[in-house]
């Protein structure tokens, strides 16, 4: 049997974790949106090695769509992960798995997405439907990755035959009504976008959210903690880890202090690294026999107090290969197979005839 | 010395649907795979479009209460789609058709946005809609709008959005907008800055009188379906009509018909490829399917190569192919004339579909020589200005566009030799947006979209 991989994810939101680092970097509203900016980073979390990317979003605050951060990504690279967050409460089920297909074929099949379950009114208000409690959020948005994981399944893969003998472009036996009615929405479909590459893209839930999906992102290492995300139905479990290292001579702490400075460091109950690259080493090493990935959170990427993801790649996931604890993903293969999870079955596949 | 020629552009419409393209022949390339859009829309940058254009449908067709399975269908997401194409080209236009019945205005906004700032300052919106409750099945709010509404609602979405991307505070908070849509009201604020071009530019594709009028008052470039010289001529002398009715400059609003072009070394190779094309195009299954639009009825027991069907059509059935629509007396009449004008002319029901449904999708057939010719005439005499080309063949099909007929526009002085800026708004030749003409600008040319 082999190994379960050990996945590393880097979080690649405007400028790093720490609310103050774009204004550290001196990044205005606009530059900290830049798409050469993103575009590099992308490329130096490529050549690092992680697993994936990760793109934070939500229907609030100054972000470029997400699901576009990552469709922008996939021409860029070949081998690294692209997770955005979608938020899935009160958008629309069709359009959010329609996005998201077409993102995992612009990326021959890197996509993935973190389903964003925020129940908060100004959302609501924004999309014109009536604000709901955090338990009706997490039903709805069960109900939305129902509907997304339908629509992924309702052209099998093989549905366009371009049969010139019978002049039809598909074959419409493999195309499927998905027929989903919920207390929050009903979708006919079928997709409007033919079978992903994956088939299924990877789907990350915060095991708090009380959402079930492919893998919980939980942040405790804790085997309690750990157990019940895997009882939730998660396949897979990653810890969140926030991280400001040691760099270009300036320890991680005065760095941290510095841009607390600015504005403070709020806790949002990830756990959080501070030091020298040697010391995350060895907590990822640990982690490895604990969970199947860590999603990194770097606390700044730019400027003079920034330089996370630089370290990151230069004495990090370099020793982590060393050791043998973490491999880069291959170029050209899929999320699914660079995480460790199996190649998806279509629910509507037609059975082989004898 | 003599004045420069006027010129017309170039955009390319990647289809997606429709019987136009052509997934029978060898060099039919995939219709999903990213390379395709690749290699279009890096070819058309190449040929220095100013615009790659996609479609939207957002449920899939059907026929006779079943999928449409005769033309190619399954595409990506417009925006999404824009949104990787935007990491491999630089400069060419990103043109995304979304529905502004079954999108949500905040979100759409946004999500067009952010195409605009991640492109640098290149997307645009293709503004359509439908009151169809059928599409509705796929969204929340169903079926909610009656058909009468929809060009009412349409432009109300259209001012949301544009109140949304005016509402960043580029110093402080950015404004609240709230909008009443009677279904349903809405209230947020911008969430992102300006782009270089400032915002997404408008397009529309509207036909009828109402359609006009909102791109009229709306629009910065409409697609047309008149494409031939004289219906192009007639069309533009309306629509500039309509623009300066409104008190907009004539030229505000900039005339992009849908094209397709087939090109050889000569006028008769041109046209023995057209021959080929249309008989690619509309296959024996095909204008089988073209009468069943309009008998409503399966006519799988006639011979493609025969008469066209003796029976009645039946008119108490809706069974169209979504986005035609026939009506009792009309159906009637149609099948009368067509016939008619089957048994005069002596056309099979295959030849009689490829006369009526090559004339409906128009084309521009020559050597690259006469079509240069041509095109220099529509530029002389600002019939329009550009064409959204249409190809074919996929993704080989602007292939002859790029390579032989821009040189030879070019040699005429009538096409771009190089870009004219960074963003789509400056390829176009676009006035800033209809709600950001300030004080500065002369009341009569800049008004206000309240105030029409």
């Amino acid at each position: 049997m082999t190994a379960r991989p050990f996945a590393l994810a880097v979080e690649l939101d405007g400028a790093g974790s720490h609310p103050a680092a774009a204004r550290a970097a001196g990044l205005d509203a606009r530059q900290v949106l830049e798409a050469a900016r993103l575009a590099d980073h992308l490329r130096e979390a490529e050549r690092a090695g992680f697993t994936a990317a990760t793109f934070a979003d939500s229907p609030l605050g100054s972000r470029l769509d997400a699901i576009q951060r990552s469709a922008f990504a996939g021409p860029l690279t070949s081998a690294i992960g692209l997770i955005p967050v979608a938020h899935a409460v009160y958008s629309e089920p069709f359009h959010v798995a329609t996005q998201l297909a077409s993102a995992d074929f612009a990326s021959y099949g890197r996509t993935g997405w973190i389903v964003g379950v925020d129940p908060d009114p100004r959302i609501a208000v924004a999309y014109g439907r009536e604000a709901v409690g955090p338990e009706h959020a997490a039903a709805t948005a069960a109900d939305f990755i129902e509907v997304a994981r339908r629509l992924w399944d309702s052209w099998e893969d093989d549905a366009v035959i371009r049969d010139t003998a019978t002049w039809r472009y598909f074959d419409r036996d493999k195309v499927h009504y998905i027929d989903f009615e919920g207390a929050s929405f009903s979708v006919k479909g079928p997709s409007i976008v033919p079978r992903p590459p994956q088939g299924q893209l990877p789907i990350f839930t915060d095991a708090a959210s009380g959402v079930a999906g492919d893998v919980a992102l939980v942040t405790s290492s804790a085997e309690a903690a750990v157990a019940a995300a895997r009882d939730s139905g998660a396949a897979l479990v990653w810890l969140e880890l926030e991280v400001a290292l040691d760099h270009a001579g300036l320890p991680g702490r005065e760095r941290v202090e510095r841009l607390d400075d600015v504005e403070p460091w709020a806790r949002e109950g990830f756990g959080r690294y501070v030091g020298d690259a040697g010391g995350l080493v060895d907590l990822l090493a640990e982690l490895a026999a604990q969970v199947d990935g860590v999603r990194l959170h770097p606390a700044a990427l730019d400027g003079p107090l920034g330089g996370d993801l630089e370290e990151l790649g230069r004495a990090v996931l370099p020793e982590l290969r060393r050791r043998g604890i973490h491999t880069p993903p291959a170029v050209g293969a899929t999320l699914r197979e660079s995480i460790g999870l199996p190649a998806s079955v279509n629910r509507y596949a037609t059975k082989a005839t004898a | 010395m003599n004045a420069p020629r006027n010129q017309i552009q170039f955009g390319v419409f990647f289809q997606g649907v429709n019987f136009s393209t052509i997934w029978t022949a060898p060099e039919s390339g995939s219709q999903t795979d990213f390379e395709s859009f690749r290699r279009v829309a890096q070819t058309a940058e190449r040929g220095l479009f100013s615009a790659f254009f996609l479609g939207e449908g957002l449920r899939l067709r059907e026929h006779l209460g079943r999928l449409h399975d005769l033309d190619v269908a399954g595409r990506p997401d417009a925006q999404t789609q824009l949104a990787a194409l935007a990491a491999v080209t630089s400069k060419i236009g990103l043109v995304a058709t979304q529905n502004a019945t079954y999108n949500d205005p905040f979100d759409l906004a946004h999500r067009l946005q952010s195409l605009d700032l991640l492109s640098g300052g290149r997307a645009a919106w293709n503004i359509v809609t439908t009151d169809n409750a059928w599409t509705g099945e796929n969204f929340r709010r169903g079926g909610y709008l009656d058909h009468a509404d929809r060009y009412t609602h349409a432009e109300q979405v259209v001012e949301t959005v544009r109140a949304v991307w005016d509402s960043w505070d580029e110093e402080g908070s950015p404004r609240l907008v709230a909008r009443d849509f009677g279904a349903f009201d809405v209230r947020g604020t911008g969430r992102l800055p300006r782009s270089p071009q400032e915002h997404p530019v408008l397009f529309q594709a509207g036909d009828s009188d109402e359609g006009r009028d909102f791109a009229a008052r709306t629009a910065e470039v409409i697609f047309s379906a008149h494409g031939a010289f004289e219906a192009a001529k007639t069309f533009a002398a309306d629509m500039r009509r309509r623009t300066a009715l409104v008190g907009r400059p004539a030229d505000d609003l900039k005339i992009f018909p849908g094209q397709q072009f087939v090109l050889a070394d000569t006028d008769a190779e041109a046209q023995e490829k057209a021959r080929w094309v249309v008989e690619h195009q509309v296959t024996p299954a095909t204008a089988l399917a073209f009468l069943e639009n309009v008998w409503g009825t399966s006519l799988q027991n006639y011979d493609p190569d025969g008469p066209l069907p003796d029976i009645d059509p039946v008119v108490e059935v809706t069974g169209e192919t979504r986005g035609a629509g026939f009506r009792a007396q009309k159906t009637r009449d149609t099948v009368a004339a067509w016939r008619a004008q089957a048994e005069a002319e002596n056309l099979s029901i295959r030849e009689f579909v490829i006369k009526v449904g090559g004339r409906r999708e128009g084309g521009i057939v020559g050597s690259y020589q006469s079509v240069a010719d041509l095109l220099a005439r529509y530029a002389d005499e600002h019939v329009v200005d550009g064409f959204n080309v249409s190809p074919w063949l996929i993704p080989s099909g602007l292939d002859d566009i790029v390579d032989r007929l821009v040189p030879e526009l070019q040699e005429r002085g009538v096409y771009p030799t190089e870009y004219r800026g960074d963003t789509l708004r400056e390829h176009l030749g676009l006035r800033p947006p209809l709600t950001r003409r300030g004080a500065t600008t002369d009341a009569a040319q800049a008004p206000s979209l309240d105030l029409v």
